[in-house]
């Protein structure tokens, strides 16, 4: 298991080396100078210009930049944001729990409602449902989902007035943060008004954020269920006279999620990618519109501090299932682990 | 698929039902995919309207009617047949912007996938090939591409070129090299180790004679699939661009910008951001019908 979990561990050194790599010579790709790029037609005086550039170690050659680059993000320095002057790494932090806590909501959302529809399609095969399902998942698979957004708030909040437009919390209350999810806040601080709000702001861009994963999880599960449906250990439980239930939900779905598994934590990746749309959409105070934004106020130090920050996060998701994956089954942990 | 050659052809030769030619029976396989064949249907519509957009668009795309600005569509309050899916914010008919704005979704999609399909084949078949340091080099790369949530890299790819529709394709291009590459390389191997490849080795073929004419005809199926995918998530990533202001610059009739540049009057007018927005839906689900479609018709394991 130790060995395993070690190789797992060596194949991402050269990767997160190369992330770091990637994101500190993406910068550098900018045409001219970041910092004459920043200040744009009002100029800079050529002595402020080549102080600036000393202190962001401009001058310097490549190599040491990315010698300090790494040695900076070793030690936890991201750099340090040309609007706000805060350290990249803490402006991530204050911003990522809201991200986080949609992602999750999301996930939770499209398996919630993904897992019980795959089944239901695989077990129904050829079906009214299955042909429904399946339409329905690929429609959800193809949507443009910040247009997917926009409809939703034009129906749910426009019209119906059900949910609110965006934000996170009502400007009534306020709930001094504690774990940076204001669920959780809200819950502490003992005011149901405020929960409910949070939790009414939290709807919408859920279930725009899973929309994608919701689609690929049905699919998913309906394949998997499929092949083990047709297992000869599911035909030995139905002759044993065991009833659909016990067949279906302790047979059947128990070997079918392996794959399911893992499909949810690639959709991470995917997830932070779909965050800069949906938190863009709803004024979601997060990593993704964070970033959006920086990119809009050519704020590059924290443009390249917050990619690295993500891929990372997502480098670490990935590990952690595979690693999950190997503990789950032990074929990969002695195989080719 | 007929097996019926008796044991003795090869005295005397007995006329036998001649195998289907491959693309008979690819299309076979593919016409019993009742929804594929919907997408193809589709695909072949919007390419008419996207060519024929000059003699099908009832106005052109940036003639701005001062005196129609977000007229609705003809069948609510209003509307007139003029217009018949009601105009933008600066009077342009939004019917015709649609139309013009399929012909460039489609060369979006089919610019990118050659540009990614050109690069990612090549990376791939060299990593498949040669293998060894060249491979462990590309595939590393590979992955830290892959390590990347796609819309953010594109996102900031568009960002360090600078927004338009160009530099959007480009970025778009860059992120989905990986997968074939990926596809590529695992296709590639799989077939090295095959008898004919030896076969035309021993026979003298040099490496570019291997990698491309004995090779690769042989890994074209994951690809094409892939390639059809392919121009979905290029659509709709460009798209995404688009929608936030670093792909196509307004008053380019591109999807995702004419989203983008009518939000504010999403509840006014709600059909402005409405139609832009059908269309970049029907167009991807298009093409993915049709790639799922390619799919299970190209694939030999699925066939019964």
């Amino acid at each position: 298991m130790l060995r395993f979990v070690l190789t797992r561990l060596g194949l991402v050194v050269p990767t997160f080396l190369g992330v770091t790599f990637l994101s500190f010579i993406l910068i550098r790709l900018v045409p001219g100078d970041p910092i004459e790029v920043r200040m744009g037609e009002r100029g800079i005086a050529p002595e402020r210009l080549a102080m600036l550039r000393h202190e962001l170690g401009l001058d310097r050659p490549l190599w040491q930049q990315f010698a300090d680059y790494v040695g900076g993000v070793l030690s936890g320095n991201f750099g340090e944001s040309l609007v706000t002057h805060n350290p990249v790494l803490s402006e991530f932090i204050t911003l990522f729990p809201a991200t986080l806590e949609l992602a999750l909501f999301a996930m939770l959302f499209a398996v919630a409602v993904g897992l019980p529809a795959g089944i239901i399609a695989a077990v129904r095969r050829g079906s009214v449902f299955d042909h429904g399902i399946m339409a329905a998942s690929l429609t959800g698979y193809s949507m443009p989902i910040f247009w997917w957004g926009l409809l939703l708030i034009l129906l749910f909040s426009v019209f119906l007035g059900w949910t609110p437009v965006s934000g996170r919390l009502d400007l009534l209350y306020y709930v001094e943060p504690v774990t940076g999810f204001m669920l959780i806040d809200t819950w502490l601080a003992g005011d149901m008004g405020a929960f409910r709000s949070a939790l009414h702001h939290l709807l919408l861009p859920a279930v725009v954020l899973g929309t994608i994963p919701l689609a690929v999880v049905a699919r998913m599960t309906r394949s998997a269920m499929l092949e083990v449906l047709g297992e000869d250990y599911i035909r030995t439980a139905r002759a044993k006279g065991l009833n659909d239930r016990r067949v279906i939900g302790l047979h059947a779905l128990r070997n079918a999620l392996i794959p399911v598994v893992t499909v949810i934590g690639l959709q991470v990746g995917t997830m932070l990618g779909g965050a800069i749309l949906t938190e863009t959409i709803f004024s979601w105070p997060g990593v993704g519109k964070w970033l959006v934004e920086s990119i809009n106020r050519r704020d590059y130090p924290a443009l390249q501090g917050g990619v690295l920050l993500v891929a990372t996060t997502v480098m670490a998701v990935n590990l952690l299932v595979d690693l999950l994956y190997g503990v789950l089954n032990p074929r990969i942990r002695h195989g080719r682990g | 698929m007929t097996m019926d050659a008796p044991s003795n052809a090869v005295l005397e030769p007995v006329a036998t039902a001649r195998p289907p030619h491959p693309v008979a029976e690819f299309w076979y396989h593919f016409r019993q995919n009742t929804g594929a064949v919907a997408g193809l249907v589709v695909i072949v519509l919007i390419a008419v309207l996207a060519l024929g957009a000059d003699v099908i668009a009832p106005h052109s795309p940036i003639a701005q009617y001062r005196d129609a600005i977000l007229t609705p569509p003809v069948w609510a309050d209003g509307g007139s047949w003029r217009f018949i899916l009601g105009t933008d914010d600066i009077g342009r008919d939004v019917l015709s912007r649609i139309f013009y704005g399929a012909r460039l979704s489609l060369l979006i999609g089919l610019i990118v996938v050659t540009l990614s399909l050109a690069v990612g084949l090549g990376l791939g078949m060299v990593a498949g090939f040669v293998g060894g340091m060249a491979d462990t080099i590309i595939m590393r790369f590979m992955d830290i591409l892959l390590a990347l949530p796609s819309l953010l890299l594109a996102v900031v790819v568009a960002a360090i070129l600078g927004p338009g529709l160009f530099n959007a394709m480009l970025s778009v291009s860059v992120v989905v090299i990986p997968h074939y590459a990926r596809l590529t390389r695992a296709a590639m191997m799989a077939e090295m180790s095959r008898d004919y490849v030896t076969a035309s080795r021993v026979a003298g073929a040099g490496p570019l004679r291997l990698m491309v004419i004995v090779v690769l005809p042989n890994c074209l199926a994951p690809l094409i699939v892939q390639a059809t995918l392919g121009f979905s998530t290029a659509i709709l990533d460009a798209a995404a661009l688009g929608f936030l202001g670093l792909g196509a610059q307004p008053p380019t009739p591109e999807w995702g910008t004419m989203l983008a540049s009518s939000l504010q009057y999403l509840q006014r007018a709600p059909w402005v951001v409405t139609w832009p927005g059908v269309a970049i839906l029907v167009t991807v689900l298009a093409f993915n019908l049709l790639g799922d479609g390619l799919r299970d018709a190209l694939d030999p394991k699925l066939k019964r």
